[in-house]
């Protein structure tokens, strides 16, 4: 058996643009095995486009990506990955002619031999275990408000209870109770199943409660990684303005 | 790391202990499905259930929830179930999926097939009154849009008018000179070959000449502006119903028909005449092609013969045709186009429904236009 490597997404000089326009601009960063890493950036700053990247949706113009020792963009080493991968999007990515239920079923579908009546059991647990009723499970996407929009793209990343978890902005659109719900929900899948967890997020509370570490994008780059206390002590001038604005004055100590 | 499950019965007095170990995983989960089938009728047989979990190595979400079934089996039985040996790790999500799943399933009504069928049959057929208000109501519509408009003739969207003109008419010229070229020379070329055994050969002009203006041009450009064009606004209206585009729209207090399909169905209004004459040119020059080389007919010779053969009363029959003809394929595709509903499955049902409609009734009506021409004696 190879070593087992200790990063579970590595990220190293990886740039991505659009046109004229660099998005991210030598970019680094590595994942632990097992760590909830929550990533925060300004709005447009290229989150969803380095999680698209790491999952191989956008071309990169250079840079590598390895996600659990397997490198992305070789067509087949990332299929063979996406297997270990559950992915929230920003906007829920839930497919339109399934309903609620058959969501969350698809991957299991897709992937293992079960019987119709696991499945069922299974879908509908993962949907009460995301705060859904299992009457919602009968709804189309098109039928579901935003907050359950959420939940319902969240119950199809768990599904297969993946290694890697990439959730793109999971608590927003939630009330925060629901928010507050997610973070037991995640916490104890990473303490059952050793999940890693990459979590592009804006809620303060779910950085201060779940994150281990939290890393700041800004410019193009990670400019800050670590703690979230050793982030509320970074001086980098982007980072300050993220944690000591007024509306995050909730995180600070009190002195 | 992960290792089969296991699933070892010890059995003291009537209580029963089990003791699952190895990988509790999905990736197992066809043999986790196994063991649990296996283990039902044990469970039935006995007083009280243990569950020992010190020996599973590897726990997810799908074999807590087998475990969990196996002590609610023994729970419903009215046989009372310990777990014990849970490591710590594990508790958290034991605890979680103990509590899933406890409302009584709803119980789906059994339906019989043969009834569902005949209910089907019986909802198409009521459904096709849907499909006329649906006409009816976007012509009504469009009537009250288009008399707006005309009162306050600055209020039409004169760029979105041109942008779909350009699309639908100009766009689409290639395609048609195309077609309708080729229609026509295969016309030529069927009639010569058949007219020939009559010694009628010459006869070839007066059938095309009379065809293409009359029919066969106004049919076939209608026929691919409903496959072109129509399908286009279906697909576009659908999309932008499905994303809520639409209701922005209204809520800033402007009319979607207004803005949004008035300035397409004028577009496709005048581009569809415009279209027709250019296919009909191409489908004569077709034909007059075929009629030289094919069937050695000198260009002067058509075009002496076509003067004679047509008036401008063929012209005008399939030309009055076009404008109708738009009206009916754009009112069908943006009528079905507002009647999509969320899912990517019902845009394309909605496509699909507008070229087939349109189509349809675009022949009907061209039959009817050729009962009312006959009797006017055109
Ligand atoms: N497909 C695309 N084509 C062109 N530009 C894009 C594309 N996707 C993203 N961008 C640009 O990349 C930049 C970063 O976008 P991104 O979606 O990553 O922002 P974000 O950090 O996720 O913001 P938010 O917190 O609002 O979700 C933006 O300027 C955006 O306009
Ligand atoms: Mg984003």
């Amino acid at each position: 058996m190879a070593a087992e490597p200790v990063s579970a997404i590595h990220v190293s000089d990886l740039v991505v643009g659009f046109g004229r326009q660099i998005v991210l601009d030598h970019l680094s960063l590595d994942v632990r095995k097992g760590e909830i890493l929550g990533l925060v950036g300004a709005s447009g700053g290229g989150k969803s486009v380095l999680m698209r990247t790491i999952i191989g949706l956008i071309p990169r113009r250079s840079g590598t990506i390895e996600v659990s020792g397997n490198s992305i963009g070789e067509g087949r080493a990332t299929r063979v990955t996406a297997g270990n991968w559950g992915i929230l999007f920003q906007q829920g990515a839930l497919f339109s002619s399934l309903t609620v239920r058959q969501n969350v079923q698809f991957p299991l579908r897709e992937n293992l031999e079960l019987s119709q009546t696991l499945m069922d059991e299974i879908a509908d647990a993962k949907l009460e275990m995301v705060g859904l009723a299992p009457e919602d499970g009968d709804k189309f996407p098109a039928e579901l408000s935003g907050g359950m929009t959420k939940r319902v793209a969240l119950a199809r990343a768990l599904a297969l209870d993946p290694a890697i978890l990439f959730l793109d902005e999971p608590t927003s659109g939630l009330d925060p109770i629901a928010a507050g719900e997610f973070d037991d929900l995640i916490e104890t899948l990473q303490q059952t199943l050793g999940l890693t967890v990459f979590m592009v997020t804006h809620d303060l509370a779910s950085l201060k409660t779940v994150c281990d570490r939290v890393a700041a994008l800004a410019d193009g780059k990670i400019v800050a990684i670590g703690p979230l206390d050793e982030l509320l002590r970074s001086d980098h001038p982007w980072v300050r303005a993220y944690f000591h604005g007024k509306r995050s004055q909730m995180m600070q100590p009190r002195a | 790391m992960s290792s089969a499950p296991h699933l070892n019965a010890v059995g003291e007095h009537d209580e029963l202990e089990l003791r699952p170990t190895g990988s509790w995983t999905a990736a197992h989960g066809a043999t986790l499905e196994r063991l649990f089938a296996g283990a039902v009728p044990q469970i039935a047989r006995i007083r009280a259930l243990r569950l020992d979990l010190a020996g599973i190595t590897e726990l997810d979400t799908l074999g807590a929830w087998v475990l969990e079934k196996l002590s609610r089996q023994a729970v419903t039985a009215g046989r009372p179930a310990t777990v014990v040996g849970v490591a710590a790790n594990y508790t958290g999500l034991i605890d979680e999926v103990r509590q899933v799943n406890r409302r009584p399933p709803v119980v789906q009504p059994t339906r019989n097939p043969v009834l569902d069928r005949v209910e089907d049959v019986g909802r198409a057929a009521f459904s096709a009154t849907d499909d006329i208000a649906v006409f009816v109501g976007m012509l009504g519509a469009l009537a009250s849009a288009l008399f707006m408009t005309l009162r306050r003739p600055r209020s039409l969207r004169l760029t979105s008018l041109v942008y779909h003109l350009y699309r639908v008419g100009w766009q689409a010229i290639p395609i048609m000179v195309l077609i309708t070229f080729l229609i026509g020379a295969i016309i030529a070329q069927q009639g010569i070959f058949h007219f020939r055994r009559f010694g009628a050969e010459s006869y070839v002009v007066d059938l095309v000449g009379i065809l293409v203006l009359r029919e066969i041009g106004v049919l076939i450009i209608a026929i691919m502006v409903a496959g072109r064009s129509g399908s286009a606004y279906t697909a576009e209206l659908g999309a932008m119903k499905m994303r809520e585009e639409i209701d922005a729209l209204s809520t800033m207090g402007l009319d979607p028909i207004e803005v949004l399909i008035l300035p397409r169905i004028i577009a496709l209004v005048c581009a569809l005449p415009i279209l027709t004459f250019i296919g009909s040119m191409a489908a004569l020059y077709g034909g007059g092609l075929v009629a030289w080389f094919y069937g050695g007919m000198s260009p002067a010779i058509f075009i002496a013969r076509l003067h004679e053969a047509i008036s401008v009363t063929h012209f005008e029959v399939g030309i009055i045709k076009a404008p109708f003809m738009a009206l009916v394929i754009g009112v069908v595709a943006c009528g079905e186009g507002l009647r999509v509903k969320g899912s990517a499955e019902s845009l394309g049902l909605q496509t699909t429904t507008s070229v087939v409609k349109s189509i349809f009734l675009v022949i009907v009506l061209d039959g009817l236009f050729a009962v009312f021409f006959a009797s006017i004696g055109m």
